[in-house]
């Protein structure tokens, strides 16, 4: 990711403080322990005069729009999560619509395909950015799959709780993977790659899976 | 059959995935409800518009409903209706039996509703020596292979064709056939009869209009005009919150609720009733009764996140569009409402401690919002409820399950809050993945890893988990990163 925002000219600044959004704790129950990270979050990135922070992964991008549900009586706090959740992008909005850029001159090769993870799909309405992006990946071919926009069974701690569920709507998605007869499988999340990618490694597949900021980043 | 339980919905779950047969079953409500829908949908102009203005419509409603309920009440009076007020189920049910009993009738039809379903009133009709017939199709195959319904538009959507057959040939009496209009036309004939000789007839609402005290219900098949038209006596149980304020908000519902539900542009059939009949020598029942039912519905009213439960129409196509749902079916619930709609609600009527693994029953993937033709927040709702849970576990530390999860997240809490621990916590997991990792990946689990650590366990199970990256990102950032800025 910060190969490709350096090449479209942005400069980029990392804060080597910051750690986690706290999402796992949010999306489990524990509201306090998601609080303290917000809070941190918060306090790190009001210190920076960044323009935009962005992230790679439509799921952690989400939650910091979530931040401020955690302050239900707390104005203060809400109205700083509101900030710094205008300033915070998903890395393929940031480049297509904040940046108006659909071409970073990446080139791989091979017949390539999206998942859409959900977070990034439904809760930040990505639908065409990452297709866009992708599409001008010269010396590749893209392939649409079949319910792209259909979970492929993560969810956190849903995929340790409920496991046999998990890899029942995970097996779904192997199977338009296949069909599809592509060489890599794309997606913007890397918790959607770890299952997907989990399963193909287990069946032996020779399907790769790649974020969408490792296609990007590549000029072969 | 026995009924399941929303406690063990793991396990439940479990055998449902097992169901060759179930599966075959659920393949086809996905393929064939979620296309329907969208071609239903596509056909309105302003899909979008509608939802937010049937929200808004529930959202006024919801926020008067004391307003509301009062005003239906009195202009379902003024046309001969006689309305009930139950607390609770067994209100409800006590109700009912009264009514039943003064119509000296030891036999009623009904026709499909949720709410009977939620106050269990057939088990109640039937231990009062009352024998209930359910009339919808889905719902008379349910009763006669002693089930409950999987779905709630769609009872008996689990059942495949092959099923239902061998049910006729023993429970009815007839030669197997695979013939579905002699399968129909012999549940119409024997329903025919029972529609002539009963004395009640029990329905559900689907919606009950303030301004002008009328209730209508949609079907598809007939049943509901018979229920509600032949016999003396007619009773409808309403949730209270089936009311809207005006009989005009029904066009933005009736647009909504069969494109939603079925796919359909409009169902069948359509009962609007408003008041008993004004001439004796009309046809129709002579008395009306409506029982209002609470059941918990006031205490979702009270919080601003759980009011927008109230909100549902009960269509079901958060049902049809949900993953979990698409590979469990609806008896794994082990409640009355299944799939994600049913996992919000059930923990809020039957109370949270009898159903905790229910809100933990989704993704988050949010296509149940994404379809809601009313614009419930699901997510919103299932993380409400399970930070309730969680709350509950730090206040009841003594319960074993959740306490070990409890001892994790405060442990995350800690360490990933702090860039030093996180780092740390990176490089020793690097340092002791050593152990497991093999070609770069961690394979199948030993028994002793899945003992110590079981989310590991339950990851490998099925898939491989990928090892800490050799090099993480910040030490590439301040190996080579940070110093290539151009700018």
């Amino acid at each position: 990711m910060v190969e490709v925002l350096r090449r479209v000219d942005c400069g980029v600044v990392f804060d080597e403080r910051q750690t986690c959004c706290g999402q796992p704790a949010f999306n489990t129950g524990y509201r306090r322990e998601a609080q303290k990270f917000a809070k941190r979050f918060i306090e790190i990135f009001e210190e920076s005069d960044a323009d935009a922070i962005v992230s790679p992964s439509g799921s952690c991008t989400a939650m910091v729009k979530h931040f401020y549900e955690l302050f239900p009586d707390d104005e203060e706090w809400r109205k700083r999560s509101e900030r710094i959740a205008a300033r915070t992008h998903e890395f393929c909005s940031f480049l297509v619509n904040v940046l108006k850029v659909d071409d970073v001159g990446a080139s791989s090769s091979g017949r390539i395909t999206w998942h859409d993870a959900c977070h990034g799909l439904r809760d930040l309405g990505l639908r065409d950015e990452p297709r866009r992006l992708l599409k001008n990946v010269k010396g590749t071919e893209f392939v649409e799959l079949q319910n792209a926009d259909v979970c492929c069974g993560f969810g956190g701690t849903f995929s340790v709780k409920f496991p046999e569920i998990s890899a029942g709507i995970l097996d779904n998605k192997i199977e338009a993977i296949e069909k599809a007869n592509v060489d890599a499988i794309v997606s913007g999340d890397s918790s959607c790659l770890m299952q997907i990618g989990g399963r193909l490694s287990r069946i032996g597949s020779k399907v790769k899976t790649m974020h969408i900021a490792e296609i990007l980043a590549s000029q072969e | 059959m026995t009924h399941l339980s929303s406690e063990t919905f793991g396990q439940n779950a479990r055998d449902a995935l097992r169901d060759p047969i179930l599966h075959g079953a659920l393949r086809s409500l996905a393929d064939n409800f979620v296309e329907r829908r969208r071609a239903a949908v596509s056909s309105v102009d302003d899909w979008e518009g509608l939802r937010e203005k049937a929200r808004a419509i529930k959202d006024e409603t919801l926020l008067h409903l004391d307003k509301y309920l009062l005003r239906f009440v009195e202009n379902a009076e003024r046309g001969g209706v006689v309305v009930h007020w139950a607390r609770d189920g067994h209100e409800a049910c006590g109700i009912v039996l009264d009514l039943v009993n003064g119509a000296e009738a030891k036999m009623v039809v009904k026709s499909k509703s949720m709410a009977t379903e939620e106050i269990h009133l057939n088990e109640a009709l039937e231990s009062a020596g009352i024998e209930p017939i359910e009339t919808d199709l889905g719902e008379w195959i349910i009763q006669l292979a002693g089930e409950t319904p999987s779905h709630i538009v769609v009872p008996a959507i689990h059942k495949t064709k092959s099923q239902i057959a061998d049910l006729f040939v023993e429970k009815v009496g007839i030669d197997k056939t695979g013939d579905v209009d002699v399968l129909t036309g012999t549940a119409r004939r024997i329903l025919r009869r029972k529609f002539a000789e009963a004395k009640v007839g029990i329905s559900g609402v689907n919606f009950g209009v303030a301004e002008t005290g009328t209730i209508l219900i949609l079907e598809n098949e007939g049943n509901i005009r018979m229920t509600t038209g032949l016999p003396k006596t007619h009773i409808a149980v309403m949730g209270i919150e089936k009311i809207i304020p005006k009989f005009a908000d029904l066009d933005v519902f009736l647009k909504l609720l069969p494109r939603s539900g079925t796919g359909q542009r409009l169902t069948a059939y359509q009962s609007l009733i408003t008041g008993i009949k004004r001439n004796t020598d009309d046809e129709g029942p002579d008395e009306i009764h409506i029982v209002l039912l609470d059941n918990g519905r006031s205490r979702m009213l009270a919080h601003p996140v759980t009011r927008q439960s109230l909100a549902c129409i009960r269509c079901g196509a958060c049902l049809n569009a949900c993953p979990v749902y698409q590979q469990v079916g609806g008896h794994a619930y082990g409640s009355v409402y299944p799939g994600p709609i049913g996992a919000v609600i059930t923990p809020q009527l039957i109370g949270i401690s009898k159903a905790k693994q229910l809100p933990y029953a989704s993704s988050l993937c949010g296509a149940c919002r994404e379809v809601c033709p009313v614009k419930i927040d699901i997510p919103e709702l299932l993380l409400h409820l399970r930070a309730e849970i969680a709350d509950g576990s730090r206040a009841n530390p003594g319960r074993k399950k959740q306490f070990g999860e409890m001892v994790a997240f405060r442990l995350y809490g800690a360490m990933w809050s702090n860039a030093r621990l996180y780092n740390f916590g990176t490089k020793a997991s690097r340092l002791m993945q050593r152990l497991i990792v093999r070609d770069g990946k961690i394979g199948k689990a030993g028994r002793f890893i899945s003992k110590v650590i079981p989310p590991l366990g339950a990851w490998t199970a099925w898939r491989d988990a990928p090892a800490v990256a050799p090099r993480t990102f910040r030490e590439q950032w301040r190996g080579k990163l940070e110093s290539n800025d151009g700018n």
